[in-house]
């Protein structure tokens, strides 16, 4: 019997905007002119705000913080592919996903000040509160997705997780529970290459996170994370797809953690400013004004404007996360069931 | 009503449950096509199919991450881990997530989830089939520890975990899944979480069990007038109907076959020493499993309280 081929995959990669701001028309996004300044005046909010975030912290004005920086396009072209009915489960990396669903500024500085009540969700808000235990999230989106299904609700969901978190067991039983059950559920890692002080290569042997998929029976793409056009088509061509019944995609952002792992971390003791510096030129929120410049739609009063509209919101968002009264004592209790238990009705008492 | 053993009691309350509300599901490793590896969910894929009935892949953790993502969605699924000493790969998920949800979001989220697992000695089986590790998950704020201890309770204590806002772990002796029948009432009705029950009323020493050891307790008592307490929901317990028998009989002995250091028994002896102290005639006693890793069922009776030794606590506190 000769030794036959059974099964073999390919491993895609998609890049529409370069570093240059050239799109390849045939495959970008049929965006509008607004949409393509929604887009840009978003990203510039999501950095205002982290880089405030950074600044407060620096100043013992909220507690460690994980920024965002360099990774703009690949929170918000995910986010806005989705329907406001679609979950998303992030990580604790997700500022800027908060940032682009509308989440209001100052709870998210309320919650890194050490607020619980920052990440109570609106009702309105489809979204989960963020999850630090590395990895372990990703099978409550699977669970919800399959919930959705079940309820016949055509909702997707949809998660973050960073390369790091490909390690953990739970990436492993999410990606199976999810391929096993088709359930309409978007994986995003967000590679930024270093999980804390651990390079990409330590997390894996594979040459890429997508192609992880392949071993659990669905379709996995790598994406320039950098470019929010390649970004926002993959991820919408996955959402389409789970709404639709196809089941679940991975999809793999490439792209650079531009700071430290949080602000407890220093990362010039692992890794070179050469590094850094290379994937200044390849940042997301420069490749998409080259675009607009190109295409007629900027100029630099507008982009003045943007700057100073988004410093303005979080200026205004960090007056009102400061201004926010203390918890009261009792709310550490009294969220841990639904009713007190006896002995916690006592120790109220402390109170 | 119908006499039955504690694994068509536990059936039973599961179809019903999932009769009355099409938000009830079940996932596990066996838990459809083969009902169950103790047949507990026997005929329930037939009744409701796999899209309510899921047999799972092979993972702990993704069963209960999972079944945490389907009830923040607005179901109540119940998951099966087929024996306790599987459970930890899940514990990640029960202590980090299940537990600090509802927490975590400020009410915005919950977990009405239930983890059924069979638990503790006396069947003979391999290793790690045999825990008794329930004192782990009362430590854990969030979560709630049921054990019953006969067909009956364990069929209206199913239903209200079913039917909690909270997460719930709810522990069936392997050993008393088809040891005793009892009556079991057809349809609904409900033994309410937190509560202990008195079993029989006693003046000279209160006796505190749960799951599997209450059988034996009750054997150990006779001739004794002792007032016997089962427990039923560890986490949160019932402390009140402690202090309330401890007062009046002034001794206490606690049993339960997890080994004794850290057992639940010491949160009970350390609170009845807290808070009634002053009504004890003499020291409290704990009779347990040994601080043994579980062996293989060569030793099993062994390390399994005995009538002889809870009687034998008895005897002791009896002496003061």
């Amino acid at each position: 019997m000769p030794e036959t081929t059974i099964e073999s995959c390919e491993v895609k990669r998609l890049e529409i905007l370069s570093e240059n701001g050239d799109a390849d028309e045939s495959l970008a996004p049929k965006f509008t002119d607004s949409q393509i300044r929604e887009l840009y005046e978003t990203l510039v909010r999501m950095r205002t705000f982290d880089g405030r975030a950074l600044n407060l912290q620096r100043e013992g004005r909220i507690g460690t913080y994980a920024s965002i920086l360099g990774q703009e396009a690949a929170q918000l072209g995910t986010a806005y592919a989705l329907e406001k009915r679609d979950w998303i489960f992030p990580s604790f990396r997700e500022n800027g996903v908060f940032v682009a669903r509308g989440y209001e500024m100052y709870m998210i500085l309320q919650y890194w000040g050490g607020d619980e009540r920052g990440i109570k969700v609106p009702e309105d808000i489809n979204m989960f509160p963020i999850s630090i235990p590395v990895g372990t999230h990703m099978l409550h989106a699977v669970g919800a997705a399959m919930a959705a299904k079940y309820k016949e609700d055509k909702t997707v969901t949809l998660t973050y997780f960073g390369d790091g978190g490909t390690s953990e067991g739970d990436f492993h039983e999410a990606m199976n529970f999810a391929g096993v059950f088709q359930a309409p559920v978007v994986f995003i890692c967000e590679n930024n290459q270093w999980a804390i002080s651990v390079p990409r290569a330590r997390q894996t042997a594979a040459m890429t996170i997508a192609q992880k998929a392949f071993a659990y029976g669905f379709e996995g793409i790598q994406v320039d994370g950098n470019d929010i056009f390649a970004v926002y088509k993959a991820t919408k061509s996955a959402v389409d797809k789970a709404r639709s019944g196809g089941g679940p995609t991975l999809i793999e952002c490439h792209t650079y953690r531009m700071s430290d792992h949080t602000t407890a971390d220093d990362a010039s003791r692992y890794r070179t400013k050469e590094e850094v510096e290379a994937w200044k030129e390849k940042d997301p929120i420069l490749r998409l004004k080259r675009y607009m410049e190109k295409k007629g739609l900027w100029a630099d009063s507008y982009g003045k404007q943007v700057d100073e509209d988004a410093k303005a919101l979080v200026d205004e968002a960090v007056k009102k996360a400061e201004a926010v009264e203390k918890p009261k004592p009792q709310d550490m209790l009294v969220y841990t069931y639904k009713e007190l238990t006896p002995r916690q009705k006592k120790q109220m008492g402390d109170f | 009503m119908a006499t039955m053993n504690m694994v068509h009691a536990i059936n039973l309350a599961l179809k019903e449950e999932m009769q009355r509300d099409k938000d009830v599901v079940i996932l596990g490793e066996d838990v459809g096509r083969d009902g169950g590896v103790f047949r507990v969910t026997e005929g329930l894929l037939e009744q409701f199919g796999e899209a309510r009935v899921m047999d799972t892949p092979l993972a702990e953790s993704g069963i209960v991450g999972t079944a945490i993502g389907m009830a923040v969605y607005g179901l109540k699924p119940v998951a099966e881990i087929q024996f306790m000493g599987f459970i930890y790969p899940a514990a990640d998920q029960i202590f980090n997530h299940a537990a600090r949800i509802r927490s975590r979001s400020r009410g915005r989220y919950s977990v009405p989830m239930v983890i059924r697992t069979p638990y503790g000695v006396g069947i003979r089986s391999p290793e790690h089939h045999s825990e008794s590790s329930e004192a782990h998950f009362c430590h854990m704020p969030g979560i709630k520890v049921v054990v019953p201890s006969s067909p009956y309770y364990a069929k209206g204590l199913l239903i209200s975990a079913i039917r909690d806002p909270d997460p719930v772990i709810f522990l069936e002796s392997t050993r008393l899944y088809r040891m005793i029948k009892e009556d079991v009432p057809e349809g609904e009705y409900t033994v309410p979480l937190g509560k202990a029950r008195i079993v029989q009323e006693g003046g000279q020493v209160t006796v505190i069990s749960w799951g599997s050891m209450l059988q034996k307790t009750i054997k150990a008592i006779e001739g004794v007038d002792a007032e016997v307490i089962d427990l039923m929901t560890l986490n949160p317990f019932d402390e009140e109907a402690i202090f309330n028998s401890v007062k009046k009989t002034g001794r206490a002995v606690v049993v339960y076959e997890a080994p004794k250091t850290g057992g639940f028994g010491a949160e009970i002896s350390a609170s009845i020493a807290e808070d009634a102290m002053l009504y004890l005639k003499g020291p409290i006693k704990r009779v347990t499993g040994y601080d043994a890793v579980l062996p293989l069922p060569k030793l099993e009776d062994y390390y399994m309280p005995s009538t002889e030794r809870i009687r034998k606590a008895i005897d002791e506190v009896m002496q003061y």
